[in-house]
């Protein structure tokens, strides 16, 4: 199945329901299961336990150990599973639970999942979902806080989604499942228990199409996940002063809609780019120079990036708060960019 | 403990069926063997782009394998994977235009040797990644499980991909969830230019399937008829939902790990090489089919003269196959 069904617009003034992430997560999985009985769910203790951050609480209640599926702790075998199911028709939804255990499953993503459709001649897809829980925060140290994003994103074949608040945890997870192609669902750990709108019924977001979160007039920001929340506090810090921040969430990042942020850059003729990833080789790379091809002659100032300091991640949380970007270094950057102009 | 298998297959008594089971698995080998030297004779008078791993030797476990699956039954195959295509009957014509790098090809020339495949027979690929291809086919059993259906899964892979994780994890996740899926393990004796011994302490890689509480059998990976048996067996064990088994067919490679012949120092001897010759699957095969009347020379040679005339007309069709067109370079990289 590919039809998305278009999001439902949120109540006017807020008066919607309120959700947490997690609980949005599982609320559109579980709507997903319900559509479509060739979804499943494997992985390490996602069954019996509900998963470890709570995301496929009462699933095995509803759908039953033939659709939710408690494996060994074997990432390779459990990607792989999914691989060939889905090359057999399934949709499998496998949970790896911290982003950090990709290392141990690359092959099957990135040889396998990624490059099964092309490499067959077209004669296969692998409509997979990998879900994972990424990013710093929680004082969980350098193996359990990454944000891996870039990596992903490199390969051709992966499509990779970052919601940002449950809204788009829901809807991102439903088009993810949807898809025909092998998706990474990279939820943020941090934002596990935040709260938003969500509508109750079963809706996708488009994969490939950033939203604008907030308008502005003199600096575009465009965030990567829990980086967006940042960005729309400091964007209400500057709007105090009269800086007009523009705030784009990407929410894909393959395919990245970069016409979105070409059209914003040119009419804000500024850039920066936030992301949790450390900045050497991140998105923010990517983006900026696309920016500077697209869009060279409309900016005032270089394309800024803020990301994580070259180093693993921290688990002292003195360490770990001054390693991730925040609401402070994303106004400082946007200072720094109306200065330079 | 793996068992040695048994030589039930030699009973008189089923002397009928195994006469359609000896041309069946006669045929097959020599289809592997003709296509395999035609394309080492294609590689070294520079024909053909990229690598080629021939599966020359091992004809009898492919054959003997493929003859006891239907068509619905899947396999994950290896980058020595022309034999397994072949043998689940992937046509010569799409094989050879894909070695040829031609868009007619199995893979529309994006995929080459180590990615032939025919999802409508079944033949989930060969695979450039040693090991990678046994949590696909757990993947693929689980499917028909999980639907009802009563097809199996089959993953062939050499003695080398028992030392990485993927075989290991994908056997004890195949053995947890009972899944209908073989193991076929082709030990062939080294790992590209490594012999067994150097790369694990046992003799019988067989050994290492009970650690999953996986039953395994040995069979002489020569003798198609001993596979084919062993598997039937296997077969009816995974379909009626008995769960994983594994099968080491201890079998040669006649050519080397990559192209025809090494060029380097020589990592095994002459004599070996003859000695495994000797015992040549297809050789073995013919001369008990003459000696028990199963099939008569002229019944053989035809094979040959068929399959020879065939795979002719399937490389001219190669040749004569247009090339892919750059404009189309993004083609397949998504669904929809």
């Amino acid at each position: 199945m590919t039809t998305i069904t278009e999001a439902p617009a949120l109540a006017p003034g807020g008066t919607a329901r309120k959700l947490s992430y997690v609980k949005a997560f599982n609320e559109g999985l579980a709507q997903a299961m319900r559509e479509d009985e060739n979804v499943f769910v494997a992985g390490e203790d996602v069954a019996g336990y509900g998963g470890v951050f709570r995301m496929f609480d009462n699933l095995l209640d509803e759908f039953g150990p033939r659709r939710m599926i408690d494996t060994p702790i074997s990432e390779a075998a459990l990607v792989g599973l999914g691989v060939g199911a889905a090359a057999r028709g399934l949709r499998p939804v496998v949970d790896l639970m911290f982003m950090d255990f990709i290392g141990v499953c690359l092959d099957q993503i990135v040889n396998q999942a990624a490059k099964m459709k092309y490499m067959f001649g077209g004669s296969v897809s692998v409509p997979l979902t990998i879900t994972t829980a990424s990013g710093a925060g929680l004082g969980a140290a350098a193996q359990h806080s990454q944000s891996l994003e870039a990596w992903l994103a490199h390969v051709p074949g992966l499509k990779v989604v970052m919601p940002s608040d449950a809204y788009t945890a829901k809807g991102l997870t439903v088009s993810a499942i949807r898809d025909d192609n092998p998706v990474v669902v990279m939820l943020n750990k941090v934002l596990l228990g935040s709260t938003s709108e969500v509508p109750e019924q079963i809706y996708g977001i488009p994969l490939g199409q950033a939203h604008t979160a907030r308008h502005g007039s003199d600096v575009t920001v465009i965030a990567l996940g829990r980086m967006v929340g940042e960005a729309l506090a400091a964007a209400e810090e500057l709007a105090a002063e009269g800086i007009e921040v523009e705030v784009i969430d990407p929410r894909t990042v393959q395919p990245l809609d970069t016409e979105t942020m070409f059209a914003s850059v040119r009419r804000t003729n500024r850039a920066l780019v936030v992301h949790e990833a450390v900045t050497f080789g991140g998105l923010g790379g990517e983006i900026a120079a696309q920016i500077q091809d697209a869009a060279f002659d409309y900016l005032d100032a270089p394309v800024l990036r803020i990301g994580a300091p070259f180093s693993p991640v921290p688990f002292s949380p003195v360490l770990e708060k001054a390693y991730v970007p925040d609401q402070a270094r994303i106004v400082q950057g946007c200072r720094r960019l109306l200065e330079r102009s | 403990m793996a068992q040695r298998a048994s030589k039930k297959s030699a009973d008189p008594a089923a002397n009928h069926t195994s006469a359609q089971v000896v041309r069946d698995l006669h045929e097959r080998m020599v289809r592997i063997r003709l296509f395999e030297t035609e394309a080492g004779k294609l590689m070294e008078a520079g024909k053909l782009p990229g690598f080629l791993h021939l599966y020359v030797g091992q004809e009898a476990v492919a054959a003997g394998v493929m003859a006891a699956l239907r068509d619905d039954d899947q396999i994950t195959s290896t980058h020595r994977g022309h034999g397994h295509a072949v043998a689940k009957g992937v046509s010569f014509k799409h094989m050879y235009a894909e070695l040829y790098g031609r868009v007619t090809g199995a893979c529309l020339g994006r995929g080459g040797s180590m990615h032939i495949n025919d999802v409508s027979l079944g033949m989930l690929g060969a695979n450039g990644i040693v090991g990678a291809g046994v949590p696909i086919a757990v993947g693929a059993a689980f499917a028909a499980q999980y639907r009802g259906e009563d097809n199996i899964a089959v993953t062939f892979f050499g003695d080398g991909a028992t030392n990485i994780g993927s075989f290991h994890e994908g056997a004890n996740m195949a053995a947890i969830l009972r899944l209908p899926v073989l193991f076929i393990c082709e030990n062939n004796g080294y790992a590209e230019f490594t012999p067994q011994s150097k790369h694990m302490l046992i003799t019988d890689v067989a050994e290492r399937a009970a650690s999953y509480g996986m039953p395994s059998v040995i069979v002489d990976g020569m003798d198609a008829l001993a596979v084919h048996q062993a598997t039937v067996e296997a077969v009816a064990r995974a379909r009626a939902g008995e769960g994983p088994m594994f099968i080491e067919a201890k079998t040669y490679r006649y050519y080397d790990h990559q192209g025809v012949k090494g060029l380097r120092h020589p990592y095994r001897s002459d004599a070996e090489v003859e000695e495994w010759k000797a015992r040549d699957a297809i050789d073995l095969l013919e001369a008990r089919a003459l000696a028990d009347g199963t099939a008569t020379r002229a019944e053989l040679d035809d094979t040959w003269r068929r399959t020879r005339d065939e795979i002719a007309e399937a490389i001219a069709y190669a040749e004569a196959s247009p090339l892919p067109d750059t404009a189309d370079l993004l083609l397949n990289v998504y669904s929809g």
